[in-house]
């Protein structure tokens, strides 16, 4: 893919403008629209006073940002948004480094058992989160673990997808990059570490990215694990202020306006190396 | 620098015998290139040296020292890969340092070593890019500068150059030829191209089926092949095999218990009966291939297919027919049932 071709493309795509394209546009559009306007909304009410806020207009009247500064000022907020951050930052480097480790393991390494351990972690995936959650709570009730952080965490702390994808990955890396590792002397921690895991950095990047955003906007089993509110997470917080006094929609929309920005900044840092791997892999050899 | 010898060397994997208890003997310095077809067990052989393939049977020794249990990175040799195996996320500086990863050097020291491994190489001016702005032959090179930094007692090559254009190949060879020379590093090369086994080895090992059935110098190997195998392989034309028998003046061609071997370089065209020659040979001309220096005439003589030459600037038409003879000395005799050589003739 040579620059020239690129730009020869382009020139080729935007000289005629055929019907078929502006069919695809508008079908395009519309689903834009359709994505965008609960966003929209959302940021809207956020910038209304509670009593602007069943007037559905979406250029507020009198924009404001009292919501915002009360929101932020209130301590539990606060204390939701670094209780979200915290537990989705764990569990994010958590499966990078485990869901990694055990697919290397299975796509690398010939062990008696290992298309059984195999099987036994995919069909884990056939599961639905709704059907284990007793079994989770069974769990955390007979180790203490309920009201705790560890309590939201441990379910997530490694993911049968996230160990098939990663398995998936490694095995394209070819044999001969390891061994020549092994010939140089590094043992086989290092050569997980320091040669297989960079070349697959477009795979971590995209695990990193799909595990933090279920983290950060997990809310069922939080829910559930947690009484006390100093633990809860942003979505479970949030939610109580629906229920503690009336529905206060102005309040939950800012909180839900701030709790996009981790999640964009997660993404705009990771994507570009999605993006270089992708590149990587396209120029070698 | 070391010997490295192999006894009764067998690799299994279930029940496939891959390498059939081969034995051979290393000098310090030597290069010894192993060759042989698809699958007879060159890379296996190669592997288990590295210590990247547990030994099934038998012993191996480097430097004497006896190392069938010994961990690769315990046995200080060096390999290169024929796909390069040097790391896309690492600059050439970091890929050739990856050889002294584990060294107990100093970083100046180090820095000093890959920077005369880049010289040496001809690297100096890319050590600060990425594999994928390299050229095959630089990355190439890059892989040989990582096995270099380290003062190996062997190097191990697995078919290095295949992945190279005919002209790299060929500049590749002599490079690599002269670097062996030059630090005197015993060297196993494992490749399928027979120039390059003729070119480069001290000592060319042919392989087949997992045993070896010929070792020697290039030169034994072409002049006196134990059987028709090894007549075919080395030597580019392969040699000609016709089955005939043995009579009083030479050799007759046609139905026999012999296969007579001549190789194309051997086999002239000429006007007329030549009076000395021990074979002559009728027939049509199939094709011509002007080399330049001689010309290659395939040649169908009553059914069967022969290469023989003409000097440079005749080109013989197809179609006509032709005598194409040999002098006395350039038969190779064998037994037709079993390949086994029977001398020259
Ligand atoms: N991991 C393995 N499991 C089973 N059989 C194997 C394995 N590796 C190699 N073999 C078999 O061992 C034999 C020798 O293989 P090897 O790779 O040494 O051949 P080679 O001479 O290097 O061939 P090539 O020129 O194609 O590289 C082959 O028949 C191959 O099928
Ligand atoms: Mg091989």
């Amino acid at each position: 893919m040579s620059a020239a071709t690129h730009t020869g493309e382009h020139r080729l795509n935007t000289s005629g403008i055929r019907p078929g394209r502006i069919v695809a546009w508008t079908i395009l559009l519309l689903g834009g629209l359709v994505m965008v306007t609960p966003l929209a909304f959302m940021l809207s009410t956020s910038l209304k006073t509670a009593g602007q806020v069943y007037d559905l207009r979406l250029i507020p009247a009198a924009p404001t940002l009292a919501n915002y500064v009360e929101v932020l000022s209130d301590g539990r907020f606060a204390r939701w948004f670094l209780n979200s951050l915290g537990i989705a930052t764990v569990v994010t480097v958590s499966n990078v480094f485990f869901d990694s480790l055990v697919g290397y393991t299975l796509a690398k390494f010939d062990f008696r058992g290992r298309y059984f351990v195999f099987l036994a972690i995919l069909s884990t995936l056939m599961i639905p989160t709704e059907m284990l959650v007793i079994p989770w709570y069974l769990m955390s009730a007979q180790f203490g673990w309920i009201d705790s952080y560890w309590g939201i965490m441990f379910p997530g702390m490694m993911t049968a997808f996230g160990t098939f994808l990663m398995k998936q990955f490694f095995e394209t890396i070819p044999d001969d990059f390891l061994e020549a590792a092994r010939i140089d002397g590094l043992n086989e921690f290092q050569i997980w570490w320091r040669v297989a895991m960079p070349l697959v950095t477009p795979a971590l990047s995209a695990l990193a990215i799909f595990t933090f955003l279920g983290n950060w906007t997990a809310f069922f089993w939080p829910l559930i694990v947690t009484t006390s509110s100093e633990l809860y997470t942003l979505p479970v917080g949030l939610s109580s202020f629906a229920v503690a006094e009336s529905i206060q929609w102005e309040k939950i929309m800012t909180g839900v306006s701030l709790a996009t920005i981790p999640t964009l900044v997660v993404f705009l840092l990771l994507q570009r190396y999605i993006v270089r791997g992708v590149m990587l892999a396209g120029l070698k050899g | 620098m070391a010997t490295i010898e192999l006894d009764r060397l067998v690799k299994r994997y279930g029940k496939i015998e891959a390498v059939k208890g081969i034995d051979l003997h290393i000098a310090d310095g030597e290069f010894v290139v192993l060759v042989g077809p698809s699958g007879c067990g060159k890379s296996t052989t190669l592997r288990m040296i590295a210590g990247l393939e547990d030994i099934t049977g038998g012993t191996l020794r480097i430097g004497g020292e006896i190392v069938n249990e010994r961990e690769p990175k315990h046995r200080n040799i060096a390999m290169v890969f024929q796909n390069y195996a040097i790391y896309p996320h690492l600059t050439v500086h970091q890929n050739i340092g990856f050889g002294l990863y584990t060294s107990k050097l100093s970083q100046s020291e180090k820095d000093k070593r890959i920077r005369e491994a880049a010289d040496t190489l001809g690297l100096d001016a890319y050590l600060d890019r990425r594999p994928a702005a390299l050229s095959g032959g630089q990355r190439q090179r890059v892989a040989i500068g990582r096995a270099m930094v380290r003062n190996p007692v062997a190097f191990l090559f697995d078919e290095p150059l295949s992945n190279l254009d005919a002209q790299l190949r060929a500049q590749m060879r002599i490079e690599i030829k002269r670097l062996q020379q030059r630090l005197a590093t015993t060297t196993v090369y494992v490749t399928h191209d027979q120039v390059e086994a003729m070119t480069m080895a001290d000592r060319i090992v042919v392989m087949r089926d997992g045993e070896i059935l010929q070792t020697g110098t290039p030169t034994e190997l072409y002049e006196n092949p134990v059987d028709t195998f090894t007549a075919r392989f080395i030597g580019s034309p392969s040699m000609n095999l016709v089955p005939g028998r043995r009579d009083a003046s030479g050799v007759v061609l046609g139905e026999g218990d012999i296969m007579v071997g001549v190789r194309p370089h051997d086999l002239v065209v000429r006007a007329d009966r030549h009076p000395g020659a021990v074979l002559s040979l009728d027939g049509t001309v199939t094709a011509v291939e002007p080399l330049g220096s001689e010309t290659l005439v395939h040649l169908d003589t009553a059914g069967r297919a022969v290469i023989a030459t003409a000097p440079g600037k005749s080109i013989p038409p197809t179609g006509s027919r032709l005598t194409a003879s040999a002098e006395p000395g350039s038969l190779y005799l064998f037994d037709a049932g079993s390949g086994k050589s029977l001398g020259r003739l």
